[in-house]
């Protein structure tokens, strides 16, 4: 923010919408941050012609006229990262909304801008690097504790390197001190603040991607054990309203095993931040005994708000979730949705006057879409961390159509599918992923760490359970058409048992005090005690009891209820659970008369 | 209000549709509210849409047949579309732009407000959690509203959708409200459901607490836009200023997304899905986002809109993109309306978002939501019994979906069925969905927890 702002750069010669034209006298560039009006607008330069530069401005458009001064920032559209983002709820364009709402009250202004992070707050600064040292971009001075669980370090910009020429000792600093200098071998001295700024729409550097080893565990049974996700890959989460989308991002952002969790509304709706504002506070992590909200940043562009502003949110979110990357952290980015950015990206296209590609959308969608995914990633850090970026995107398919522009793109760059079924939802199974129509790509990857972590068995038992759930599918169309009644026993304990799938392992309700999140050790274990009771149920048809009657046998509910009735800490009455379902179909098949 | 207030212009360049085109006018404001005076003196509304150093864009809300170039007087406001706001609104019609429509002098107001609104700080949102009882046992056991919802009743041609939007003014009760305030939009309704509509409102006395904008079907589709701003500017005043509980009526959206997709049209702009614009989510966003509580205020604002389904059909992208942004939706069934059954809901697709911490022991009752899951569980059920039947006959089915059979009809009969003026407290509600339990083998209650079975199932049998 060099140039000096008081002059204009040009003046207004359109407005149509979101979309305005100017006449500049001095050059601006592309993707340089402007600001319209007499009410300084936020507005980013998106075509340019000559002299006539074409903008998207974040705020209502509502009473500007033709001839009104425009003012160029100098720079690029950029975020500031710092202490202080934890906790906080942000817009699109990372306006502080809950300062805003201190000072300026219920209803959102045009032209209120506060800086992002508050600067009267001191933040205590203990630093790690010596004086005359030599460090490189991404090499941490000092760490700040940001909250108890969570040590902010302060880095060296990237791009900048040399000599340390001094550095502040330990105290308390504002956002705005400067804590050190950096010499270059160029001879230009850098200043290195407690706060740094970068454009969004530019990835963070990093050394080198690692490969997915390690999953992001969820808490979720049907994603962890079935469509697992790793750390630093990306998930799509395709499912029409009333599927249950913003009640599964809600428990990814409770309960994802991840230290940083970036939430993104994107066009969504505005009561369902104020949910998460409200519950968030009296949530504990469980990995650190503190409030969820210390962990969270909320950036809210809710479907009223200015369509540019949503455009620029996502970027915006990825760009802090880099940020906590680089201080070697593992971070969460749920966006929420992306065909509400895809449709602003549409909206502004369409005011542009661009040639639509597929329903309306510009062709450049899916190059968009995937330069936006592909900022997720397992890396090496520029100062040699391990950390990462994983990226979880709801997507609102217009009429529940799976094979929509933003849908089908998605699927191209991401390993995890996770389809939200409306049938399901419907007779509200939920989580109501769909285990025909989700994948995952990574779940190979991934079977080390659950055969050293968990159990030997893992990968097995989950091929057996979806071959289950797959063939009991199969076995229902033929059901549907002739009764249940005619299939073989054998089939029918196949769809029964995929009944009893649904209820004891698939179903999980968020609501459910023990079981909104599940261990890895008790999805194995409840796992085994299905595909146990499939087993032995195989045996106990082979001794002639009808499948009628190994239904009848109480263990059978007690499979049902299994996943609410036990928690994480009550494995031990699991393996109880175990034993008595040895006994029971033991002893049916026992009591059978021509049984040998 | 700026330079350009008062000033007069004539003479148009271009008209097309409800678009009139204009030389630039210097001080001319974007959104700009302006007055076309045709030669004949009749007046119409219109705002500016575009403007450029050329030109300008202003859309015309009333007919613009008959118009010519020439002689056309234009006069601009200097200012964005504006309603006056007051208390004295209520008891009051007006028309689509909010004139008045009863021949009444206009009412005394306290300031004039954008229509467009104003954005809620998310930050300073109050999550609704306070029951609304509709006095429907499937709307209050189901798909439980809260003050501050918004929550459309998604319908088809000819369906009782309008019986049930004033059955649903007529009883909505909360804890603490007294009554509530009602404002009411017509969006291109026929006359005739209008006229039923004023006469209805007339009859149950609840026309003092009530604010009505009326655009009809035959009245410009470029009102139409304006209509629901219109309303939702006097809701707010209402809800927020004079702390009162505002129930919204917005009937039809479909014919505002029809509107909305006609002025487009005119505009020449890239449509998107079957020729609606690409903003219509946007668009509908911002009417319905303007529901909602705020915190340190007392009043609240639940928008109750009716969709009418093109065809039935609920991927059309009108009810689809409002699905996407409302807190749920009450969905109407062909089946049940054939069959005679008042109100026609389906249960399985029907649906309240915020529904789960608005309900429970302290706000309605402690086995509301263990109820609400085993009804729904139930009625998938008899859904997948029905289906079965339809396919290989009733005799073949086994005992148990036979069963569920009859639960079906026992469900729809004596819980969905309600008279139009009945109002069944929460509890007369959970009751009767007890009874309805007790027709079920205990096997099969698994949503219901142990110690509710005890206490209120035993007491059934």
């Amino acid at each position: 923010m060099t140039r000096d702002a008081t002059e204009p750069a040009g003046r207004l010669i359109e407005v149509s919408g979101a979309v305005v034209r100017a006449r500049c006298g001095v050059p601006v560039a592309l993707a340089e941050v402007v600001w319209v009006g007499d009410e300084r607008l936020i507005g980013e330069v998106i075509a340019l012609d000559g002299d006539i530069a074409t903008m998207q401005v974040y705020e209502e458009t509502e009473g500007l006229c033709v001839g009104a001064p425009i003012a160029a920032s100098g720079g690029p559209l950029s975020v500031t990262l710092g202490p202080g983002l934890l906790g906080s709820v942000f817009d699109g364009v990372q306006r502080p909304l809950d300062r805003l709402a201190l000072s300026q009250g219920d209803f959102l202004g045009r032209g209120q801008h506060l800086e992002p992070l508050a600067t009267d707050r001191l933040w205590e600064f203990r630093p790690t690097a010596a004086a005359g040292s030599t460090v490189v971009g991404g090499d941490a001075l000092g760490t700040v504790s940001e909250t108890p669980a969570l040590e902010h370090h302060v880095l060296v910009p990237p791009m900048v390197g040399g000599t340390l020429v001094d550095v502040v000792p330990q105290g308390s600093y504002s956002a705005s001190d400067v804590l050190g200098h950096v010499q270059a071998a160029s001879g230009d001295r850098v200043d290195v603040r407690l706060v740094q700024r970068w454009r969004v729409r530019a990835p963070r550097p990093f050394r080198h991607h690692l490969p997915a080893t390690t999953p992001l565990l969820t808490g979720q049974r049907v994603l962890d054990t079935f469509f697992p996700l790793a750390c630093g890959s990306a998930a799509g989460m395709p499912g029409g309203f009333g599927t249950g989308k913003t009640v599964m991002q809600h428990q990814l952002c409770r309960w994802a095993q991840a230290d940083v969790i970036v939430f993104v509304g994107c066009g969504e709706r505005g009561n369902e931040l104020t949910e998460m504002l409200w519950k968030l506070p009296d949530l504990v992590d469980p990995r650190s005994g503190r409030p969820l909200a210390e962990r969270t940043i909320l950036i809210a562009n809710t479907s009223n708000m200015p369509v540019p502003a949503r455009e620029a949110s996502i970027y915006t979110g990825v760009t802090i979730a880099e940020y906590y990357r680089d201080m070697g952290y593992h971070v969460l980015l749920l966006a929420d949705s992306t065909s509400r950015w895809a449709e602003a990206l549409r909206e502004i296209s369409g005011r542009l006057g661009e040639i639509p590609a597929e329903e309306g959308y510009p062709s450049y969608l899916s190059s968009r879409l995937a330069a936006f995914y592909e900022r997720a990633g397992r890396v090496v850090t520029l100062g040699g961390r391990e950390g990462s970026v994983s990226i979880i995107s709801a997507i609102s398919p217009a009429g529940g159509d799976l094979t929509e522009p933003v849908t089908r793109h998605t699927q191209r760059f991401t390993g995890c599918f996770w389809t939200l079924d409306k049938k399901l939802a419907e007779a509200r199974v939920f989580p109501a992923v769909s285990v025909e129509d989700s994948y995952s790509t990574v779940s190979i990857d991934l079977e080390r760490w659950w055969h050293d972590e968990v159990s030997p068995e893992w990968a097995a038992r989950r091929r057996e359970a979806l071959k289950l759930l797959e063939h009991a599918g199969q076995l229902r169309n033929t059901a549907r058409l002739v009764g249940e009644e005619t299939l073989p026993d054998r089939q029918r304990l196949v769809i029964r048992v995929a009944e009893l799938f649904e209820e004891g392992f698939l179903r999980q309700s968020a609501y459910d005090v023990k079981d909104a999140s599940c261990s890895p050790a008790r999805q194995m274990r409840l796992l085994s005690l299905l595909l146990e009771f499939y087993h032995r149920g195989l045996d106990a048809l082979d001794r002639g009891v009808p499948v009628r009657e190994l239904f009848g046998l109480p263990i059978v509910a007690a499979l049902a209820r299994a996943s609410s009735a036990f928690g994480d800490d009550q494995i031990a009455e699991l393996d109880r659970l175990g034993t008595v379902l040895v006994e029971q179909c033991g002893a049916a098949a026992r009591s059978e008369p021509d049984a040998a | 209000m700026t330079a350009i207030a008062g000033v007069e212009y004539v003479g148009l360049k271009a008209l097309r549709g409800p678009l009139a085109f204009i030389d630039a006018v210097p001080g001319l404001s974007f959104h700009d509210q302006v007055e076309l005076t045709a030669p004949d003196g009749t007046v119409r509304a219109g705002r500016v849409l575009s403007i450029s150093e050329k030109a300008a864009v202003v859309e015309i809300f009333g007919p613009t047949d008959g118009l010519k170039l020439g002689n056309t007087r234009l006069r601009f406001e200097g200012s964005p579309l504006r309603l006056g706001v007051g208390r004295e609104l209520l008891g009051r019609t007006f028309d689509g732009l909010g004139r008045p429509r009863d021949d009444l002098p206009p009412p005394l107001v306290v300031e004039e407000r954008a229509i467009e609104g104003v954005v809620i700080n998310p930050c300073r949102r109050e999550y609704p959690r306070d029951f609304l009882e509709t006095g429907i046992s499937a709307i209050d056991l189901l798909t439980s509203v809260v003050l501050g919802q918004k929550i459309p009743i998604f319908t088809e041609a000819g369906f009782p959708h309008d019986t049930l939007a004033l059955q649903i003014v007529q009883q909505a009760r909360a804890p603490g409200v007294e009554h509530f305030a009602i404002v009411f939009a017509a969006l291109g309704l026929p006359r005739s459901v209008a006229l039923r509509y004023e006469e209805a409102f007339r009859t149950s006395g609840a026309l003092s607490r009530m604010v009505a904008f009326m655009n009809l079907a035959d009245d410009p589709a470029a009102e139409r836009l304006i209509t629901p701003r219109c309303a939702l500017t006097a809701a707010e005043y209402l809800a927020f200023d004079c702390g009162m509980h505002v129930l919204v009526i917005l009937h039809d959206i479909t014919n505002y997304g029809e509107s909305l997709r006609e002025v487009s049209a005119a505009r020449g702009e890239v449509p998107s899905r079957k020729g609606y614009p690409g903003y219509l989510y946007s668009d509908l966003a911002s009417i319905f986002e303007r529901a909602g509580r705020i915190k340190g205020r007392a009043g609240s604002l639940t928008q109750i809109p009716i969709v009418t389904m093109p065809s039935g059909d609920i991927t059309h992208p009108i009810p689809d993109l409002t699905g996407y942004v409302t807190e749920g939706q009450i969905v109407l069934d062909r089946g049940l309306e054939r069959r005679g059954i008042y109100p026609p809901i389906a249960v399985l697709p029907s649906l309240s978002r915020l529904m789960s911490d608005g309900i429970g022991a302290g706000r309605t009752r402690e086995d509301h939501e263990d109820a609400a899951r085993q009804l729904y569980a139930a009625c998938a059920r008899v859904e997948r019994a029905r289906s079965l039947e339809s396919i290989i006959g009733r005799d073949e089915l086994s005992e148990g979906e036979r069963r569920y059979l009859q639960f079906g009809e026992l469900f729809e009969t004596t819980f969905l069925r309600q008279d139009p003026n009945q109002a069944r407290s929460i509890e007369d509600t959970l009751s009767l969905a007890w009874t309805l339990f007790a027709e079920l083998p205990v096997s099969d209650l698994t949503r219901l927890s142990p110690p509710l079975v005890a206490r209120y199932l035993e007491a059934k049998r």
